[in-house]
C-alpha cells in the first residue's frame, strides 16, 4: 500500500480524483440533480436571458432553459463522448502498437509509417477534416476525434514493448511454444499497462476538450443537445449582457479537463519514475 | 552540420508524402462521388460524365495521385468549390496573420513560461511550486475558445480598453506591405502610431493562444532546471562559492532550456490547433479562421488544403527546431 500512501502525499493529484469523483456522480445522478428533465431541451420563452437566481441558479438562455440543468445534464454527454473515443483509440491503438513492437518487417513498419502520418498534422486540424468529410454529427465527430487518436496510443504502447521484448520471461515463453497473441496480450500487455492508463486518463482531459471545440465550431452535438461547446456557441450573440449562459458552461469543461489532467499527472508521477517530478 | 540538416530532412520526407496520400484519399476516393458534388445538386448524367472526364476521375487512381502531386508540387491546391477562387493563394495571403498571431504567443510564453518555471524548481515542493502546478495544469485544461470569449467580455465589451475583434481599425489602410507582419511593417517604416493599433489589437489573441503554451514551457522548464541541478558542474559551482542566483539564472538555466527547445515543436502544433476557433472568435484574418468558414460552408478542397498546408509547416518548424537544438548542443548532430 506504498503506492496509495504515495499517491495521497500528492495533494494535486488527490483534488484531481475528487473532481473527477464528483463530475461522475454529477452525470450519474444527473436526472434526479435536474428537477425538470424537459427544462433541458426546452425552456419557457418568457423566462429567456434571465439572470442567476435562487430559481435559476445559473440564469437561463436564450431560449429561456436553465442554465443549470443543461450544464448538468451535458456533463453526461461529454464524459460519454470522451471514453467512447479514448476506448475506440484504445482498441485501435494497443493492437496495433503491440504487433508493430514486437514484430519486425513490414507489418510492423507500415504500422509505424502511418502513425507517423497522423502525427504530422495536428489532431484536431485532421479530426476537424475527417469530420467535416463524414457529415457533420456527434457519431462522426467521435470517430473523427478517434480515428486522430490512436496514434498516440500507437507509438506509447510500441515504444514500451521494444523496451521489453527482448526480456527473459519473453524469451522463455517463445521457449515454451506459446502462441504471440497469448505473449502479446496476456504477457506483454500488463508489462506496458501503466503508460496506457496514464495516457487514457490525459487523454478523457483532452478529448473532453477538443470535442468542445467541434461543438462550438457546429461540426460535434447539434442542437437542442445540451453540449458544452455547443451551449457556448448559441450563447455568444447575447453577450455581454447574458454572461452567465457562455460563463458556466466554460467553467463546466475546465473544472472537468482540470481533474482529469491533475489525476493524471499524478499518476504519472507513480507510475514512471523517470519522470518524477519532485525527486 | 550540413549533414544532420540532409539527414533531419530525408526523415521528415516519408511523413509528407504520407500525408499526400492521406489528403488524396479524402479528397477523391472517400467522397461518394467528387464529380457529381463538382457538378452540382442539379446536374444531368451528361453533366456529371463531363465534368469526371475533365477532371479526371475517370483515370486509374494511381494515375490521378500521379497528377495531384503534380499539382501540389506546383502549389495548386485546386478552386474553392464555393467561391472558386485559388485555395493556395487565399491561404498565401493568410498565412501572415497566423505566422504572426503564432510567434507573438510563443515569444509571451517562453517569456512568462521559462522564469515561472525555473522559480518552481529553485523551490520544488514549496506553496509556490503547488499553485504553480495547479496554474500549469489548469492552463492546459482551459478551452481556448471560451477564455477568449470571457476577455472579450471583460476587457472590450465592458472595459473598452481593447478592440473586439480583427487584427487592424477597420476602413484604415494597414501598415505598408513589406513582410505581412503588421507589427515588423509598422516598425520598418518607424510608423509607431501603426504599431500601437496592430499591438492593441492582436494583445487578446495572443494572450489566448499563449496560455497552454506557457502552461507547457513553465513544466518543461521545471524539470528541465531540477535535473540540471543534480548535476556535478553545478555542485561544483556551489563548493567554488558561486553565488546561487548566478548559478540558476546562467549557468543552470542554460543548460536546461536546450533541451526544452525540441518542445517548441511540439508546441507548435497545439498553438495551430488552438488558432483554430481562436481566430475565429476575434475575427483575425488568418489560416485558421479561413478553415473554420471553410468548414462552415463544407469547402472540403480548402478543407484539406488547409491540413496539408499545416502538416508541411509543422514540418518544417520540427526540422527548424531539431536544427537549431543540435546547434545549441552539438552532441545532439551526432547522434543522428
Amino acid at each position: 500500500m506504498l503506492i496509495l500512501k504515495k499517491f495521497l502525499r500528492d495533494i494535486p493529484a488527490v483534488l484531481g480524483l475528487l473532481i473527477i469523483s464528483v463530475v461522475c456522480l454529477i452525470a450519474a445522478f444527473a436526472p434526479l440533480i435536474v428537477a425538470d428533465a424537459d427544462a433541458v431541451y426546452f425552456g419557457n420563452i418568457i423566462d429567456r436571458l434571465k439572470p442567476p437566481s435562487a430559481e435559476f441558479w445559473f440564469g437561463t438562455d436564450n431560449l429561456g432553459r436553465d442554465v443549470f440543468a443543461r450544464v448538468v445534464m451535458g456533463t453526461r454527454g461529454a464524459l460519454l463522448v470522451a471514453l467512447t473515443v479514448v476506448t475506440l483509440a484504445i482498441v485501435i491503438g494497443v493492437p496495433a502498437g503491440l504487433y508493430a513492437g514486437y514484430t519486425n518487417g513490414w507489418g510492423s513498419e507500415i504500422i509505424m509509417r502511418v502513425t507517423d502520418v497522423f502525427l504530422a498534422v495536428p489532431q484536431l486540424i485532421l479530426a476537424l477534416a475527417i469530420a467535416q468529410l463524414m457529415g457533420r454529427g456527434l457519431e462522426s465527430a467521435m470517430a473523427a476525434l478517434a480515428l486522430t487518436y490512436w496514434p498516440f496510443f500507437c507509438r506509447t504502447v510500441y515504444g514500451e514493448v521494444r523496451r521489453v521484448r527482448n526480456a527473459l520471461f519473453v524469451e522463455a515463453l517463445q521457449g515454451l511454444g506459446a502462441s504471440t497473441s497469448r505473449i502479446l496480450f496476456v504477457h506483454v500487455l500488463p508489462n506496458v499497462a501503466s503508460p496506457i492508463i496514464v495516457r487514457a486518463t490525459i487523454g478523457m482531459g483532452f478529448t473532453i476538450l477538443t470535442t468542445a471545440v467541434l461543438g462550438f465550431l457546429g461540426i460535434g452535438a447539434a442542437p437542442p443537445s445540451p453540449d458544452w461547446g455547443l451551449a457556448i456557441a448559441e450563447s455568444r450573440e447575447y453577450l455581454p449582457e447574458s454572461w452567465w449562459a457562455v460563463t458556466f458552461p466554460g467553467l463546466a469543461i475546465l473544472i472537468t479537463v482540470l481533474g482529469f489532467n491533475l489525476f493524471g499527472d499524478g499518476l504519472r508521477d507513480l507510475v514512471d519514475p523517470r519522470l518524477r517530478r519532485s525527486r | 552540420m550540413t549533414r544532420f540538416i540532409l539527414g533531419r530532412l530525408l526523415l521528415a520526407l516519408p511523413a509528407l508524402f504520407g500525408l499526400l496520400v492521406l489528403t488524396f484519399i479524402m479528397l477523391r476516393v472517400l467522397p461518394n462521388d467528387p464529380s457529381a458534388a463538382l457538378a452540382g445538386e442539379n446536374a444531368t448524367p451528361e453533366q456529371i460524365a463531363a465534368v469526371r472526364k475533365a477532371y479526371g476521375f475517370d483515370e486509374p487512381l494511381w494515375k490521378q495521385f500521379v497528377i495531384y502531386v503534380g499539382q501540389v508540387a506546383r502549389a495548386d491546391l485546386g478552386n474553392s468549390i464555393i467561391s472558386n477562387r485559388p485555395v493556395a493563394s487565399d491561404i498565401a495571403w493568410r498565412l501572415p496573420a497566423t505566422i504572426e498571431l503564432t510567434f507573438v504567443s510563443l515569444l509571451f510564453a517562453a517569456i512568462v513560461g521559462i522564469p515561472l518555471g525555473t522559480m518552481a524548481a529553485v523551490w520544488h515542493n514549496s506553496p509556490f511550486d503547488h499553485a504553480m502546478r495547479i496554474v500549469t495544469v489548469g492552463g492546459l485544461a482551459i478551452a481556448s475558445f471560451w477564455f477568449a470569449i470571457i476577455l472579450q467580455i471583460v476587457f472590450s465589451m465592458d472595459l473598452g480598453w481593447l478592440p473586439l475583434r480583427s487584427r487592424y481599425p477597420d476602413g484604415v489602410p494597414p501598415p505598408t506591405d513589406i513582410t505581412g507582419l503588421y507589427l515588423v511593417d509598422s516598425l520598418l517604416t518607424l510608423r509607431f502610431d501603426q504599431f500601437w493599433a496592430s499591438f492593441k489589437h492582436i494583445v487578446m489573441p495572443a494572450f489566448t493562444l499563449s496560455l497552454g503554451g506557457l502552461a507547457s514551457i513553465a513544466r518543461f522548464t521545471r524539470a528541465g532546471v531540477l535535473e540540471t541541478m543534480q548535476k556535478d558542474f553545478v555542485h561544483y559551482a556551489e563548493a567554488a562559492g558561486y553565488a546561487r542566483k548566478r548559478i540558476i539564472w546562467v549557468y543552470v538555466l542554460r543548460n536546461s532550456v536546450v533541451a526544452a527547445t525540441t518542445q517548441i515543436g511540439l508546441l507548435f502544433g497545439a498553438l495551430i490547433s488552438s488558432a483554430v476557433a481562436v481566430e475565429a472568435i476575434f475575427d483575425w484574418p488568418g489560416v485558421g479562421s479561413y478553415a473554420v468558414s471553410a468548414i462552415l460552408t463544407s469547402d472540403y478542397k480548402a478543407v484539406l488544403a488547409v491540413t496539408l498546408v499545416v502538416g508541411v509547416i509543422y514540418a518544417i518548424v520540427n526540422i527548424i527546431v531539431d536544427v537549431v537544438h543540435a546547434m545549441l548542443d552539438p552532441r545532439v548532430a551526432e547522434n543522428l
